[in-house]
């Protein structure tokens, strides 16, 4: 790992850790329903000390909806990223140990999911499904598994020609078993490098749905933020520019975290 | 041979497109309502009668295998339907739609690419130093920032506060511009939005040149051309630079996708009448037969650009261009 890696990864896990103790504490930090109008609207950050970063067009509390936002935000991306790699494992194993007719099936229709742009595809099934946070993970879910099933696939492809998994066959374990548990958790160690990208991608697919009004309406969110803020981009610009930092810095502070992490487990393998 | 080629690359991305039709006609049977619900509810009335009436004239009322069969037909002969909230047929509001889109993702799609190989190249020339250190994170920081916060961010700057962009749209209205001035007014409208596009992207070119120039640098032919005596500008452009632009050119094609994903928030944060900004106002009027229309065409449009760049891969790498047919 060269140094420049380990700083940004040390800056990236702090921000991270930063950003989930907020969001755990989100309603002791700032308390009650950030959607509420608490105030006079459009005061400026500093004016008044209850509402430090100022108020919105609406007379929200800004810092609030930061706060709160950084809830929304972590939750789906995560249940979402995982949700991902979920699917990612079970295409990809099962693709690259049957291989075969299931592995032709699978991979042609892993091909078609990749060639239908990712945020229509997004888009389509949010508004089919309703806007909420449930249809917003399904919808990140089952828009952005392809690239992990491929690199899953990869994976397996070149365990199970291991001797271990040879050993295995002869002993006479059932396929399914060690498909699942001898040859997979041999192939899981690149799917780490996998985390940080993908649930930096899905903290800025969240938003930018949240943005163009497809998620929950009862919940402040960072996207939800920046879009009511355009109204008063000329008065207030902060509005819009606070919560976009916010988006920047969780997406920023999880791929970096990621990648360092990514670094470190190569070598470990390498050593 | 070059005809052959594509002739081959389309007949593998058939089933491609099946598959991508046949799972667009399962999305929109998932979704709650009909085409008819959505006439009613944009005109605001409808007996019970007139909607039985209405389902049986368009095929609504037969069964999930009939309809299938009658919407993979008129698909094969182009006819995509009708949409309620254009009141034209869709095949013709996409394709009043969809040269902006191209000329905004095939431009975005030029300059990313360029400029990543352009800043990567660097990057790699002053490994381990300041700039390289500099040119890597800020491609990150800028790779991190969400599309349409970095549009509104370079309004701000740009058309708001130095006026010296316009704040949107693809040209100036009411100005009867022609000619060279007329071409001038839509690239100062295209500046803002192109390089948002790009450079929301540009990480993972930057990133792919500068590891391809380090492992070029270190090899074998790198070497042996020095030892040749060969002009270090011509090391760097043949010997480097060439192999280095590989696997650039692959993520450009992989990528493709998402730059036609990323100007949907584009073409709304600048008001351009393309694709994207078409689903959109696809999704916010509920006109599900367009929004399923567009996922087709996004994803031919995507099969088609990576067909492009494929055959540029062939240019880069005679190998390839020798071994397959």
């Amino acid at each position: 790992m060269t140094r420049l890696t380990l700083i940004t990864g040390l800056i990236g896990t702090v921000i991270l850790a930063a950003l989930i103790l907020i969001a755990l504490f989100a309603q002791q930090i700032a308390p009650g329903d950030p959607l509420q109008m608490v105030g006079r609207p459009l005061l400026s950050p500093f004016a008044d000390p209850r509402f430090p970063l100022g108020t919105t067009q609406l007379g929200r509390d800004v810092w609030a909806g930061l706060v709160h936002g950084a809830r929304v935000s972590l939750t789906v991306s995560a249940t979402a990223a995982a949700a991902v790699i979920l699917i990612g494992i079970l295409v990809g194993t099962l693709s690259g140990f049957l291989g075969g007719y299931v592995d032709d099936v699978l991979m042609r229709i892993t091909e078609a999911v990749q060639s239908i742009p990712a945020f229509l595809l997004a888009l389509a099934l949010v508004s089919v499904l309703g806007a909420s946070v449930t249809s917003v993970v399904v919808a990140i879910a089952l828009s952005s598994w392809p690239p992990s099933a491929r690199l899953v696939r990869a994976e397996v492809l070149r365990v199970r020609t291991l001797d271990y998994v040879d050993a295995a066959r002869v002993a006479g374990r059932s396929p399914l078993a060690i498909a699942f548990l001898e040859v997979l958790p041999g192939a899981l160690q690149p799917v780490v490098a996998l985390i940080g990208i993908t649930v930096g991608e899905a903290i800025l697919v969240e938003s930018a749905l949240a943005f163009l009004g497809l998620s929950d309406p009862n919940l402040q969110s960072w996207g939800l933020m920046v879009a009511s803020g355009r109204a008063t981009l000329r008065v207030a610009p902060l509005l819009v520019i606070l919560p976009g930092l916010a988006i920047a810095l969780a997406s920023l502070s999880v791929s970096l975290a990621g990648d360092a992490l990514a670094a470190r487990l190569s070598e470990g393998r390498r050593a | 041979m070059l005809l052959r080629f594509i002739g081959n690359r389309v007949w593998q991305a058939l089933p491609v497109v099946l598959i991508v039709a046949v799972g667009v006609f399962f999305l929109l049977e998932m979704a709650e309502g009909d085409a008819v619900d959505a006439y009613f509810a944009t005109t605001g009335a409808g007996d019970a009668g007139l909607a039985a009436q209405l389902r049986e004239q368009y095929g609504l009322a037969d069964s999930i295998g009939t309809r299938f069969l009658t919407y993979m037909t008129r698909l094969a002969t182009l006819d995509l339907g009708y949409s309620v909230a254009f009141s034209r047929p869709v095949t013709e509001v996409i394709a009043s739609r969809l040269p902006v889109t191209l000329m905004l993702m095939g431009t975005s799609i030029l300059v990313s690419g360029s400029l990543g190989v352009l800043l990567g190249g660097i990057a790699s020339w002053r490994r381990g130093r300041p700039t390289d250190a500099g040119i890597t994170v800020s491609a990150l920081v800028f790779n991190a920032m969400p599309g349409f916060w970095l549009g509104l961010l370079g309004i701000i700057l740009f058309a708001v506060k130095l006026r010296w962009l316009p704040l949107g749209g693809i040209g100036t209205i009411g100005a009867d511009l022609s000619g060279l001035e007329s071409l001038l007014d839509t690239v100062r409208h295209l500046v803002l939005p192109v390089m948002t596009l790009a450079i929301t992207y540009l990480a993972l070119y930057v990133r792919l040149m500068r590891a391809a120039m380090n492992e070029a640098a270190d090899s074998g032919w790198a070497l042996a051309a020095r030892a040749r005596g060969l002009p270090e500008s011509k090391i760097v452009l043949r010997h480097m630079a060439r192999p280095a632009l590989l696997p650039v050119v692959t993520m450009l094609g992989l990528k493709a996708g998402a730059m036609l994903g990323g100007s949907v928030v584009i073409e709304t944060v600048f008001a351009i009448p393309g694709l994207g900004r078409l689903s959109y106002e696809a999704v916010t009027q509920r006109d599900l037969p367009l929004l399923a229309a567009i996922l087709l065409a996004g994803t031919l449009v995507v099969v088609i650009v990576n067909i492009l760049i494929d055959l540029f891969y062939r240019k880069l790498d005679p190998r390839i261009a020798d071994t397959t047919g």
